[in-house]
């Protein structure tokens, strides 16, 4: 392969944004002219086209594409436009400022890696101006250049540059941000865009183009610790590849690895590519790679590999701030759809803070919904544990967004940890995990054995439900089957484990619950299936039932709840039987659901997800 | 270089999110140089293999050394082809002579809308590049079309960071463009970089001619050109200011915007 030389050294996404009407797309066309960047006859074309509509010529025509956009003289959605400058390729995204059209501005700044944002000098700081400026900062874009536009409006004065510069650093100074530069433009007459004005003799610092230059790539990632959250694990051939993309560090051929929040632990064999020789020994930040592992452990989408010294966080709960872009508010109590990198699950607004004014940061107000185009500060609650991180130490592993039925309706940033009640018993389980001594014989090598993995079937209820007649029934069913599968009853450990615990000691059902869980746990590496009832937690099931959860995670559990007439059920219960059980029918549909958990080989859903072959 | 990976690590990444969130899934191969190049990074993804088929939509008018090529390929790298046309169409006597709006609608945007909804896909994979013309520069990586197989641009779902619109409605799909962001000088340079086989319409044979752009025969015509090889055309492109599109004939007037709405790629 020679190589040759390549005009292009590196990529930058640009966004511009701004109040509706402060010249974006007046600018961009702007740019694209003065230095020589559009095909040729485009001008021509679209002057011939504002000739017949009898309208004046506008370098926003250039690419407000859609005629909707010409006629109303409005930019509706972004337009990616291409640039290459000084050995750069840019994508030069314009973004709409039309409140209507926020969720455009936003999917186009979330792409950018700088941003331009333009104020128009005669009308001064406006309302979008100060809502995409505090959104810039909340999606991440650091880098960016505030454009005080039409000068030619104010005499190309510089007290009204200076106020307004004034002005708008100490709103962005309210949330630490810092714009590279100030600059004054007219757009429309091309002063400051490529070229320096003859009118701004007082300004001395770069053009706009000058400012695209200096904006540098991607600062650092690379340096961090080690962020690869798992996209899809492959078994297209002989090898078992763990794809995803490198959101922090690298990661390296001998590496060890953890993923969290299952705690598993493997080391990297070797980073596959396709066309590439020799085959790499590290993957970066940005980059998306396949590794295989030394050992077949069970790993899944969602979960965030990273070296053992430098873990992401693991909690049900975090509190974020988010904008909100749905067409129905965001509700407290409500169900969303989580996505934190590459995981995806259900979740719940369990507090809404407060509704942030980005007109005036200081002024907040309370509110059980969050409309449309508001920013807010949450606590979101998800069903199971996720692996995340604060947003202000990694960016990717640090946001979301929330899918509201069909569509991404809302995206935020993680800022605060929320402590559950699960947390020390996580933490045990880390611990535990991590300096667990194991033999030759792998998770892996014991499912093939066995022909099914490992799992927990967890029956819940109050008393007089039929919890043990049914596990006793399921235990029978599954080895008469040729499962290998174990009843484990709580009476059992009391009169042995527990014996040397006092009668009010026995009576705490955490502790109690701690110890079944350790011995679930186990039994569940032996490679069993374990059937198990909260028969000895009396009412306290529901809590029992979560901290077995924790304890033997991430093996799946399969929850069963039973109960004489209709109740609530403890959270992530997977079978709810109440009334009069017809135990046959019960058992049928406990063994569909160990199918569908990918525990008992077959009938993986509609696509063949290849880690479950057994 | 650098820059080329930058743009195959986000296109491999859009590729692997597609293969994870649709059943039924089908990539749109031309046999021009951006699908073929599609076609490579999901090589690429799938780490040397393409686990969807690939759909050809036949006019008919298209250029037969694009068939066999079509067929040489497609056997050598293992590939599921499937291939439709819209037989009523051209029953009825389609060509390019009725209107070139009304052929592209009714041979290319009908004969992939018939495919579509006779294999029941529910994500198509797309090599649509945003600098090719105006309205493709608006698009989402993951962009849905409704019922009908048209694409609502005045609403279009919010795309943030890496996380893209996955999930949709019974009976709409979702179009998939992960080359948004290529430029036509970066899937030449790619193209050079991976020593991908192309089809060698795109070079001059002698003539002083060459394709810019494939289409079917009657709608596209060749430049004038003397590149003979990959480098020759980088260069070509380096220095010239002519679009692309400009060998194309739907895309004159509001023609393009039109198409699109209805659902042509
Ligand atoms: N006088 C003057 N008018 C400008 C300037 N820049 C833009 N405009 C005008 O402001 C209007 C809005 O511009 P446009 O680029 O569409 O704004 P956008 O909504 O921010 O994209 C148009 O009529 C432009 O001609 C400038 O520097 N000076
Ligand atoms: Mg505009």
């Amino acid at each position: 392969m020679t190589e040759i030389t390549m005009k292009a050294s590196d990529n930058l996404n640009i966004v511009i944004v701004g109040h509706v009407d402060h010249g974006k797309s007046t600018l961009l066309g702007r740019l694209y002219a003065d230095t020589g960047s559009l095909p040729d006859g485009k001008i021509e074309k679209v002057q011939a086209i504002c000739r017949q509509q009898g309208k004046e010529f506008e370098y926003a025509f250039l690419f407000d594409a859609f005629l909707e956009e010409q006629e109303q003289g409005i930019t509706i959605d972004t337009a990616r436009t291409f640039f290459a400058w000084k050995g750069r390729q840019y994508i030069i995204i314009d973004a709409p400022g039309h409140k209507e059209f926020l969720k455009n501005m936003i999917s186009g700044a979330a792409r950018a890696e700088g941003a331009l944002l333009l104020i128009d000098a005669l009308e001064g700081v406006k309302e979008q101006s100060k809502k995409h400026g505090y959104l810039l900062s909340l999606l991440g874009v650091r880098q960016f250049a505030v454009v005080v536009n039409k000068m030619d409006l104010v005499g190309y004065r510089q007290d009204v540059f200076d106020g307004i510069e004034k002005e708008y650093r100490e709103f962005l100074g309210q949330f630490k941000a810092v714009p590279q530069q100030i600059i004054p433009v007219s757009a429309k007459l091309g002063d400051n865009i490529a070229n320096r004005s003859e009118q701004m003799l007082w300004y001395k610092g770069p053009t706009v183009l000058d400012s695209l230059g200096a904006f540098k790539k991607e600062p650092g990632r690379s340096e961090q610790p080690l962020r690869m959250p798992v996209q899809d694990v492959y078994k297209f051939d002989a090898r078992r590849i763990i794809a995803g993309r490198v959101t922090a560090g690298r990661v390296k051929v001998g590496d060890s690895l953890v993923f969290s929040p299952s705690n598993k632990r493997a080391t990297v064999k070797s980073i596959e590519a396709f066309n590439v020789e020799p085959l790499p020994v590290e993957g970066h930040a940005g980059q998306t790679v396949g590794i295989t592992l030394d050992e077949q452990i069970f790993v899944e989408r969602g979960e965030v590999a990273s070296h053992q010294e430098q873990l992401p966080l693991v909690s049900t709960a975090f509190r974020a701030n988010v904008f909100w872009l749905g067409r129905k508010p965001l509700e407290r109590g409500r169900r969303y759809q989580l996505r934190v990198a590459t995981k995806e699950v259900d979740c719940e607004v369990a507090a809404i803070h407060r509704i942030i004014d980005t007109m005036d940061l200081a002024q907040q107000q309370g509110s059980n919904v969050v409309n449309r185009n508001q920013v807010a500060e949450l606590t979101i609650r998800a069903k199971v544990p996720v692996a995340f991180d604060l947003s202000v130490s990694f960016e990717a592993t640090g946001r979301f967004v929330l899918v509201d039925e069909y569509d991404i309706a809302g995206g935020g940033i993680v800022t605060e940890l929320v402590h559950d009640d699960q947390e020390f018993l996580r933490e045990e389980a880390r611990q535990r995990d991590f300096a667990w001594v194991k033999g030759e014989v792998g998770v892996e090598d014991r499912a093939q054995q066995y022909g099914h993995r490992a799992a927990i079937v967890l029956v819940t209820g109050g008393r007089h439900a039929g919890k043990s007649f049914l596990a006793k029934k399921i235990e029978a069913r599954l080895v008469a089957d040729g499962r290998h599968a174990y009843l484990l009853d709580g009476g059992n450990l009391r009169r042995g484990l527990d014996a040397d615990l006092s009668e009010g000691e026995r009576g705490q059902a955490a502790e109690m619950a701690r110890r079944y869980g350790e011995v679930a746990r186990l039994l569940v590496d032996t490679g069993l299936i374990v059937i198990s009832t909260t028969n000895p937690f009396g009412l306290a099931y529901s809590e029992a039932a979560q901290a077995i959860r924790t304890l033997v995670h991430p093996v799946p559990v399969i929850a069963i709840h039973m109960s004489k007439a209709p109740e609530e059920a403890p959270p992530n219960t997977d079978i709810v039987l109440s009334g009069p059980t017809d135990f046959d029918e019960a058992t049928r549909q406990i063994l569909e659901e160990l199918k569908r958990r990918g525990v008992l080989a077959q009938a993986i859903g509609a696509k063949p997800t290849f880690q479950y072959s057994i | 270089m650098q820059h080329l990976r930058q743009l195959e690590d986000q296109s491999v990444y859009i590729l692997r999110e597609a293969y994870k969130h649709f059943d039924n899934l089908a990539m749109l191969w031309s046999m021009g140089k951006d699908s073929t190049v599609l076609l490579w990074l999901a090589r690429k993804a799938f780490f040397g293999h393409v686990p969807f088929p690939l759909l050809h939509v036949d006019t008919s008018f298209k250029i037969p050394a694009m068939i066999e090529y079509r067929d040489r390929v497609a056997r050598e790298w293992g590939l599921q082809l499937v291939v439709g046309q819209n037989k009523e169409a051209l029953a009825a006597g389609m060509n390019s002579s009725m209107g070139r709006v009304t052929c592209c609608t009714a041979l290319k945007t009908n004969g992939l809308k018939q495919l579509i909804e006779q294999k029941g896909y529910t994500g198509i994979i797309l090599g649509v590049r945003a600098d090719e013309e105006g309205t493709r520069a608006k698009e989402r990586y993951f962009s849905p079309r409704d019922k009908h197989g048209d694409w609502d641009f005045r609403d279009q779902p919010p795309e943030l960071w890496d996380q893209f619109k996955t999930t949709f409605p019974p009976g709409t799909h979702i179009r998939i463009h992960p080359l948004l962001d290529w430029t036509e000088i970066n899937i030449w340079e790619y193209i050079k970089a991976e020593n991908i086989p192309f089809i060698d319409l795109y070079l001059d044979k002698g003539e002083g001619t060459r394709y810019r752009s494939l289409g079917c025969a009657p709608c596209t015509t060749p430049i004038q050109s003397t590149a003979k090889s990959v480098d020759d055309i980088i260069n070509e492109l380096r220095h010239t200011t002519t679009a692309e599109r400009s060998g194309r004939a739907q895309d004159e007037g509001r023609g393009m915007e039109l198409l699109r709405k209805d659902g042509y790629m």
